[in-house]
């Protein structure tokens, strides 16, 4: 491997669509870069907020998040939640001091392995050309003290 | 509680994993992974002896939490999980870790691919503690089908149910069943007549007492889950009481309005404003076109039709109606559209006269089709020469990729046909590939080319009027490289045969979503694994078969039929079915009652109990999708399966290396 920086991914997959998108790519042996674990849920509605926290907290980069089309939802709308609490997601992260960028929603079907290969590569590259995010370092090496340093900030 | 004992079995898929990952390497790092008593590999995991080797550990090893980094678990997830429930552990309490699909099957280097299977397999070991034991929950199944489409696949399929004595209910959009298949003339290779080998069944259906026959009627809605579908369905208005019409046809004599392309003869014959698609049709009953019908348009008509009906069926005041079923099994047999090979413009279809499809070809040469089965030209003058153009909206990248599997086929009994009724006139074949592959189709072929047709390879280039000759004056001239001898040809024709491909139905992407599945990259009905599962799809309960699947010949269909009927009946047998107990459970003791997830449940599975004032779960209703987790301010609600903790700990095993 190169000296290149190589981004830690996290990919959220709705089980229905996403995930048989990416098994489709598997089983056409489409080739993409490895930084990405998936992870399955039923739905890319049940995707919290939290979820994506956690996973910058635990020294992601980038996080994925995949789900059915619009209209091709396994529950009805489930997706369109997904699409309605993204914007917010994004704004709240970015007056975290997230870059924008560092999370993506994309829609991959089941019949998508070509689309799911192309959308891996590129946010691979998106989040290559960001740089490291580092939140998982300052988090694990402030953990120690951050009792303490949550006491000092709340006022009593 | 006991503590976590977890046992790693790793699959080298004979090569398919173990080709890209270092097999020997992971496995001795997992043995090495907090709460891993022990961790193997294995050839092939999902065989005998690797089922046997899950089911001894648990056994002897007392192991309770199991995770298989294999294929996908849409592949073999019920198969491990039930080796680990034959062996005494909840089947919940297995992860699989999908290293094929994800990992070895789409990484390039090994070193990397090794690597990621570690995290991926990482991420289900941190998984496991937070598991915990779940009983599939048990529902019962109405024990009717619904097939949608009432062609040959759908007819087959409903016959082969009602046979077992289930209720069926078969819904056709169009006024009679029969499908494509009803308009062919012959069919291949045998010749037999299609309305000879079709109409027997159609008759056997609308008479069955199992069968509830559905015509002129459209699926609306489609609500529940497997075992307990709701269904809506819409049954349209035809102006006519079909309970006291015989099918006389008196009220076709009398109607005023008779120039109406008829959709059954594609618009080469005509039919009246209220008509009956064909005369073997069943139901046999009148149908008034709304659009075309002068009374129903608010013109002025003596309405001769009422005058001419004696059981004084028709009734202009008819309205549609909507209709709910319940059924446990639903088959979807809506099958195909011929492709309109109007946009391939050099074909000059629709500009020029007696350029055609092989649909109107079909209908011009059934004897009850618009020219009594005489194969003439738009001037009812026999053809002296006819090109058959194959491969047109099929197997080209500027419209379909896909070969539609029927048109050499058809082709061929096209020139058979028209050898038989003209034998004078010259045939040309012009093919890219012949494609025989059915029983006794290669057969056919070589009797075709005794039969003194002229095969001819190579793409039509262009379909033109334009005569270089006095023998292409006043004809069609088919131009075409001939790729075998190696020459631009120019084929002077009376009557051009276009052999358009098959493509999926104009409105099979909104079907599919009425109906919560998808459709393949080529917009036909996506089967839930295209060589082990090619009937189902992946909505629990949901069969497909013919040519909404993909396009195929009708012996094909009428086994795919099959298929699918045993696949409904495989469910609608039991008196109750397992389902994902993967569902949302709300803690009463945390719930403030503020209504979210109420709101945003898509089945309308939360209700609000205004006695305890909290949110209630319906778990029969539930289908698992965790939007209301996500959505509750407070992380109350939780589903089972997908519980924070357990994706909380998935993120942690995956960014850990």
């Amino acid at each position: 491997m190169s000296d290149q920086f190589e981004p830690r991914l996290i990919g959220f997959l709705c089980r229905w669509c996403s995930y048989n998108g990416a098994d489709l790519a598997g089983t056409a042996r489409l080739k993409y870069p490895p930084n990405m674990v998936p992870i399955k849920t039923n739905c890319s509605g049940r995707i919290d907020p939290t979820h994506i926290l956690k996973a910058f907290k635990e020294g992601a980069d980038g996080v994925l998040i995949a789900g059915c089309h619009p209209g091709d939802c396994h529950y009805i709308n489930g997706n369109y939640r997904t699409a309605g609490r993204y914007p917010l997601m994004e704004k709240l992260l970015e007056q975290m001091g997230l870059e924008h960028g560092r999370v993506r929603l994309e829609w991959v079907s089941a019949a998508e392995g070509e689309k799911f290969q192309h959308v891996v590569t590129e946010f691979t590259e998106q989040i290559r050309a960001l740089g490291p995010l580092g939140w998982g370092e300052q988090f694990h090496d402030e953990s120690a003290e951050s009792e303490e340093a949550t006491k000092e900030a709340v006022p009593v | 509680m006991p503590e976590d004992k977890i046992a790693v079995y790793f699959c080298h898929c004979g090569s398919n994993i173990a080709g890209k990952v270092d097999v020997e390497k992971v496995t001795a790092w997992a043995a090495e992974q907090p709460n891993v008593v022990v961790s193997r590999e294995y050839k092939y995991m999902c065989s005998d002896p690797g089922q046997d080797l899950i089911k001894e550990d648990i056994q002897k090893l007392g192991v309770n939490r199991v995770v298989v980094a294999a294929c996908s678990p849409t592949m073999h997830e019920p198969t491990f999980r039930k080796a680990a429930s034959d062996a005494g552990l909840n089947p919940y309490l297995l992860q699989m870790a999908n290293v094929r699909e994800h990992c070895s099957w789409v990484t390039e280097d090994k070193d990397e691919a090794t690597e990621k299977a570690k995290r991926i397999l990482n991420a289900q070991i941190h998984r496991l503690p937070f598991n915990e034991a779940l009983d599939p929950i048990e529902v019962p199944v109405n024990p009717a089908v619904m097939v949608v489409g009432g062609g040959i696949a759908g007819i087959e399929a409903a016959l082969k149910l009602s046979a077992t004595g289930k209720k069926v209910y078969l819904v056709e959009k169009q006024p009679s069943i029969g499908g494509h298949m009803a308009m062919f003339d012959k069919t291949f290779p045998t010749l037999d007549c299609a309305a000879c080998i079709l109409t027997p069944k159609m008759s056997a259906a609308g008479k069955d007492p199992n069968i509830e026959l559905l015509a002129y009627s459209e699926v609306e809605e489609v609500d529940g889950y497997v075992g307990n579908f709701k269904v809506k369905v819409r049954k349209k208005a035809r102006y006519v009481n079909t309970d006291t019409c015989t099918g006389c046809a008196a009220c076709l004599e009398a109607c005023v309005v008779r120039k109406v392309p008829s959709e059954f003869d594609q618009g080469l014959g005509k039919r009246t404003a209220i008509y009956i698609p064909f005369p073997q049709a069943v139901p046999l009953r009148a149908t008034i076109d709304a659009e075309k019908c002068l009374t129903l348009k608010g013109k002025k008509c003596k309405q001769p039709c009422t005058t001419a009906c004696g059981p004084q069926a028709i009734d202009f005041e008819q309205q549609d109606e909507v209709l709910d079923f319940e059924v446990g099994a639903i088959i979807m047999a809506t099958g195909f559209e011929l492709w309109d090979p109007t946009p391939e413009t050099r074909y000059s279809y629709g500009q020029l006269d007696n350029v055609i499809t092989s649909l109107e070809f079909e209908r011009i040469s059934n004897a009850s089709g618009p020219t009594g089965g005489h194969i003439v030209l738009k001037n009812g003058e026999a053809p002296k020469s006819v090109a058959i153009l194959h491969c047109v909206g099929s197997r080209d990248e500027n419209y379909q990729e896909h070969c539609s599997r029927v048109c050499c086929m058809y082709s061929l009994k096209f020139s058979h046909l028209i050898k038989e009724h003209l034998p004078e006139t010259e045939v040309y074949e012009l093919y890219i590939d012949m494609r025989a592959y059915g029983k006794g189709y290669e057969e056919f072929y070589k009797r075709l080319m005794d039969e003194g047709v002229h095969f001819v390879r190579g793409r039509a280039a262009e379909v033109s009027s334009v005569a270089l000759s006095p023998e292409e004056e006043g004809r069609l001239v088919v131009k075409v490289e001939d790729t075998l001898l190696g020459i631009v040809r120019r084929i002077p024709a009376d009557m051009v045969i276009l052999s358009s491909g098959l493509a999926p139905a104009k409105d099979a992407k909104s079907v599919a979503q009425t109906f919560g599945f998808g459709c393949s990259a080529n917009g036909f009905y996506l089967e839930r694994h295209p060589k082990l599962e090619p009937v189902s799809t992946v909505t629990d309960g949901i069969f497909i078969a013919g040519c909404c699947q993909y396009p195929k010949d009708i012996p094909d269909t009428v086994a795919q039929a099959g298929a699918a009927a045993a696949g409904a009946l495989a469910l609608v047998d039991n008196p109750t079915v397992k389902v994902e107990p993967t569902v949302s459970y709300i803690d009463p003791e945390k719930c403030c009652g503020c209504h979210i997830c109420v709101s945003v449940c898509p089945h309308t599975a939360i209700q609000y109990n205004e006695e305890k004032g909290v949110a209630e779960v319906i778990t029969a209703a539930c289908k698992g999708c965790g939007v209301c987790v996500a959505a509750c301010g407070s992380n109350v609600p939780q589903q089972a399966g997908y519980l924070d903790d357990q994706i909380f700990a998935e993120i942690e095993g995956a960014m850990a290396l």
